[in-house]
């Protein structure tokens, strides 16, 4: 298993070196950030010093090989904007995005789990076309649309909750409804269609056989059995939420990372773009292996 | 058997006595009657054997009284199950959890699939006792671990935390019987429990069943569609078709004297050694020229290597050799794991041999490539064990067969290719219009037929017959070789007969290879090696054919020496 991991580990740095050299080159094309840190009438011997004390002045394969050399000493580069470490801006705001998304996909995933569980158990009834109908509408409704309708009633409307920020416990009722809708859309339909052939599934017939209780046949036996497709489309709706939820971070104004690439892409601050990329990319290698370990943990037939 | 007499001389009424059942499956036309009033009755301690082919309601009926048919789309009609005084279909939930597990138990036919993948056969078996309040916790697993000690798992107490598919298909079923023997029910209802087993194992879960019943002195009610199973372990026998009872009796008079003409059928298809060597199905002469020439071909598997294991190898076919030839029936006969089916498949080149060739027609099969690869592949064509799993279920039979013909493209024009499926489809004993059906609206038997349809399309030389008709009913397995036979004589085909079935390649195969664990054993006529085998294995192969109960005269006295047959330890009131 060990092996396992240090073989996926090796191929994440890999690939991780190069989205950074994509990343790199592509944010360059962007245009000249003096163009946007020195004021329109500043001199051109003014934007020569900005750029000589930035780096810019050199070829851009020559930043690279600079960039590339600073990394080896986990030197991730200066942030024109907020002029301190890349880095630390980076990881300042990164926290705030996986608290966000971790409450998120933990409340939709257990939430579907049971929601789709119980659809699954007496397909066709009345609970089983709700749950299908509001999951449905959950995946489909677009999350800009709900986000802003949400601070249209509740914050300017019946001014229960914040508009935007961070703070109190209100803060994050919005944000996290949002975020959890299209994720419970999905997994319901997901839980519902594997708990429906697990239920068929002949194992389940043994364990009706050997006089067990129904609770215990569908959450001990077929929800058991169902949870590696579950798995694999949460893990990959909490890569996408820990990639920063851009558009929530945007309109809630949390100070995410989602937040925080959009707004470095749109000021130029190159080396925060490359940091928070680096960060994100880092802790979605690091959730996939979680993941594969994780199939590992529910099906005993896995192994590495 | 004795305990069934005794009961019967107390003048206890039957443990189990089903009446006037009758269950409906809907369908989007008419509902379809599986189980047409059935009426039967089981004694304690007595075994029934159900016997029926696929189709004949055999299963459904025992469902009904486990509760294990859904409704819908199943539908129960009408009817009674009386179980000890008691009303089955009566109970609720609870009142059904109380018998289910504890007072009737049940084992099926694919241990595989009936055990759940992700818990430990010994947290299954616990769960019995769990559930039922019997035990738990430590004394729950101590009680798995001495079932599986009773039922022949080896090392019960490091296997108890192995996973199902840690197990081989034997020894799950073991496991299987465990979990249903672990609260002594009444009744046990074996579902075909040795269909998919070899031919040896399936000797010893006969034998391990019949002694657990002599233990317990619980009734078994077996369903099977092998007359020679059926023979081996009833006392009584009931024979279903189309969802009827069509016969019943005593075992003995049952199969010596059949009355209905269904039974006779039946038993008229279950191959006797007697007949066999006039058997029809073999070709009449074996003068051709030698197709197929294989010579010491070797298949290794690299073994995933362990933390503190190096590489292993495995020798799946181990130097083995042997030639087919025009016209001939080669049987491959061996059981699961022997290598047979690695054959079948690197003669195919389906997979790679690690050395060793393979002659075909003057040519090495396996240095062919491009152009003459495809021209062999036509002239080879394979015939698999589940012909359902080897097609295409969104495909019609009509495109399902003409396929070859538009990978061939010089074969067969494409105008004529309709009239040529209508051919094939009578040749094969099917109906032109079946062709625009799809796999999954045939039966077993017929989907098998359609499977040899696709083979003969594009004119082959040699079929390989891996397993053919192992998941077939007797009497279509019968038709199958027969329809094999004739298709023998008729085109001048050659067959690679793949089976573990004994019996089958007596009728059929005019030599036969014996494998054991990659290697060739035995190899000889099929009359010879049948009348005289050398091998040792050979020889409990043949004798691991079921022989009929009453014909056990040897082996009654082994219930005797020693216990006295042991006290029910439940009465009927059901203490807890």
């Amino acid at each position: 298993m060990f092996s396992y991991i240090g073989r996926r580990a090796s191929h994440s740095i890999l690939s991780v070196i190069g989205l950074l050299t994509l990343v790199f080159f592509l944010t360059r094309l962007t245009g000249d950030p003096s163009a946007l840190y020195l004021p329109l009438d500043a001199t051109a011997e003014a934007r020569a010093a900005f750029a000589k004390l930035n780096g810019l002045d050199q070829p851009i394969p020559w930043q690279f090989a600079e960039y590339l050399k600073d990394l080896l000493h986990l030197d991730f580069g200066q942030s024109l904007r907020q002029n301190r470490s890349a880095m630390e801006v980076a990881l300042q705001a990164f926290p705030e995005t996986l608290k966000l998304a971790f409450v998120a996909i933990t409340l939709s995933t257990a939430l579907a789990i049971l929601v789709g569980s119980l659809a699954a158990a007496r397909p066709g009834s009345l609970f089983d076309r709700i749950a299908s109908v509001t999951s449905l509408a959950g995946a489909s409704a677009p999350d800009f649309w709900v986000a802003i309708v949400g601070i249209l009633v509740f914050a300017v409307g019946l001014e229960l909750l914040p508009t935007s920020g961070t703070g109190t416990w209100a803060h994050w009722i919005m944000p996290i409804f949002v975020l959890m809708l299209r994720p419970f859309g999905l997994l319901v339909q997901v839980v519902r269609s594997t708990m429906l052939s697990a239920l068929a599934s002949p194992y389940i017939k043994t364990a009706r056989a050997k006089g067990l209780r129904r609770q215990k046949i569908i959450f001990g036996h077929a929800l058991r059995n169902s949870l590696l497709p579950v798995v694999t489309v949460a893990g990959d709706l909490a890569t996408s939420l820990v990639n920063g939820a851009v558009v929530v971070e945007s309109i809630f104004g949390w100070p995410g990372i989602g937040k925080l690439m959009i707004d470095s892409i749109i000021q130029r601050d190159f080396a925060v773009v490359q940091s928070t990329i680096l960060v994100t990319a880092t802790a979605i290698f690091i959730l996939n292996i979680a993941i594969d370990l994780l199939y590992a943990v529910l099906d005993p037939r896995i192994r590495y | 058997m004795k305990s069934a007499h005794d009961s019967i001389l107390k003048g206890e009424g039957p443990i189990l006595k089903i009446e006037g059942l009758t269950v409906d499956f809907l369908s989007n036309d008419e509902p379809v009657r599986a189980v047409d009033d059935v009426s039967f009755h089981v004694n304690r301690g007595e075994t029934l054997v159900i016997l029926g082919e696929s189709g004949s309601g055999k299963s459904v009926s025992t469902s009904t009284v486990m509760d294990l048919v859904d409704c819908p789309p199943g539908d129960i009609v009408g009817g009674s199950c009386l179980f000890d005084g008691t009303e089955l279909s009566r109970l609720d939930a609870e009142g059904r959890r109380n018998i289910n597990g504890r007072r009737i138990a049940m084992i099926f036919q694919d241990p595989l699939a009936y055990l759940n993948p992700v818990y430990t056969v010994g947290r299954q078996i616990a769960e019995v006792f769990e559930s039922h309040d019997a035990a738990r916790g430590k004394q729950a697993r101590a009680n798995a671990i001495e079932l599986l000690r009773r039922v022949g798992i080896p090392e019960p107490e490091s296997r108890v935390d192995f996973y199902p598919h840690q197990f081989s298909g034997g020894q799950r079923q073991r496991v299987m019987i465990a979990m249903a023997i672990a609260l002594k029910p009444d009744i046990l209802i074996a579902d075909e429990p040795t269909t998919a087993l070899d031919v040896s194992v399936q000797a010893q879960i006969l034998d391990l069943l019949r002694d657990l019943q002599r233990e317990t002195g619980m009734a078994l009610v077996m369903i099977t569609h092998d007359l020679e199973v059926a023979a081996s372990m009833a006392d009584r026998i009931i024979v279903m078709n189309g969802g009827k009872v069509v016969e019943s009796g005593l075992a003995q008079e049952v199969f010596s004297n059949p009355q209905h003409p269904y039974t006779r059928r039946l038993i008229g298809a279950l191959p006797h050694g007697e007949a066999a060597e006039t058997s029809h199905r073999r070709s009449t002469e074996i003068a051709g020229a030698t197709l197929l020439k294989v010579e010491h071909l070797t298949k290794e598997y690299v073994l995933a290597s362990g933390a503190f294991a190096g590489k292993r190898t495995f020798r799946a076919v181990d130097d083995v050799s042997f030639e087919v030839r025009k016209g001939e029936t080669l049987g491959v006969v061996g059981e699961s794991g022997s290598g047979k089916s690695s054959i079948a498949r690197i003669l195919l080149r389906l997979n790679d041999p690690s050395s060793g060739q393979a002659i075909y027609a003057g040519e090495n099969i396996f240095e062919m490539c491009g152009k003459r690869l495809v021209a062999f592949r036509r002239k080879v064509q394979m015939v698999f064990q589940d012909p359902y799993g080897s097609m295409n279920p969104r495909m019609n039979v009509r495109s399902i067969i003409s396929e070859p013909w538009a990978i061939h493209r010089d074969l067969l024009p494409r105008s004529n290719w309709k009239d040529r499926v209508a051919e094939l489809l009578d040749l094969v004993g099917l109906r032109p219009e079946h062709a625009e059906r799809y796999p999954h609206q045939f039966s077993g038997g017929q989907r098998q037929r359609i499977a040899i349809a696709r083979a003969l399309a594009s004119e082959p030389e040699l079929i390989v017959c891996d397993e053919a008709v192992s998941a077939l009913d007797v009497s279509i397995q019968a038709q199958v070789i027969d329809l094999l036979a004739d298709l023998r004589t008729r085109l001048g085909l050659s067959y690679i007969f793949i089976t573990h079935d004994l019996p089958i390649v007596r009728h059929f195969a005019d030599r036969i290879l014996v494998m054991k664990q990659g290697k060739i054993v035995e190899e000889g006529p099929t009359s010879a090696l049948f009348s005289a085998p050398q091998h040792e294995y050979t020889q409990s192969l043949l004798k691991a054919v079921p022989k009929p109960k009453w014909l056990m005269s040897t082996e009654a006295p082994r219930a005797v020496p020693g216990a006295p047959r042991p006290e029910r330890t439940r009465n009927g009131s059901m203490a807890g």
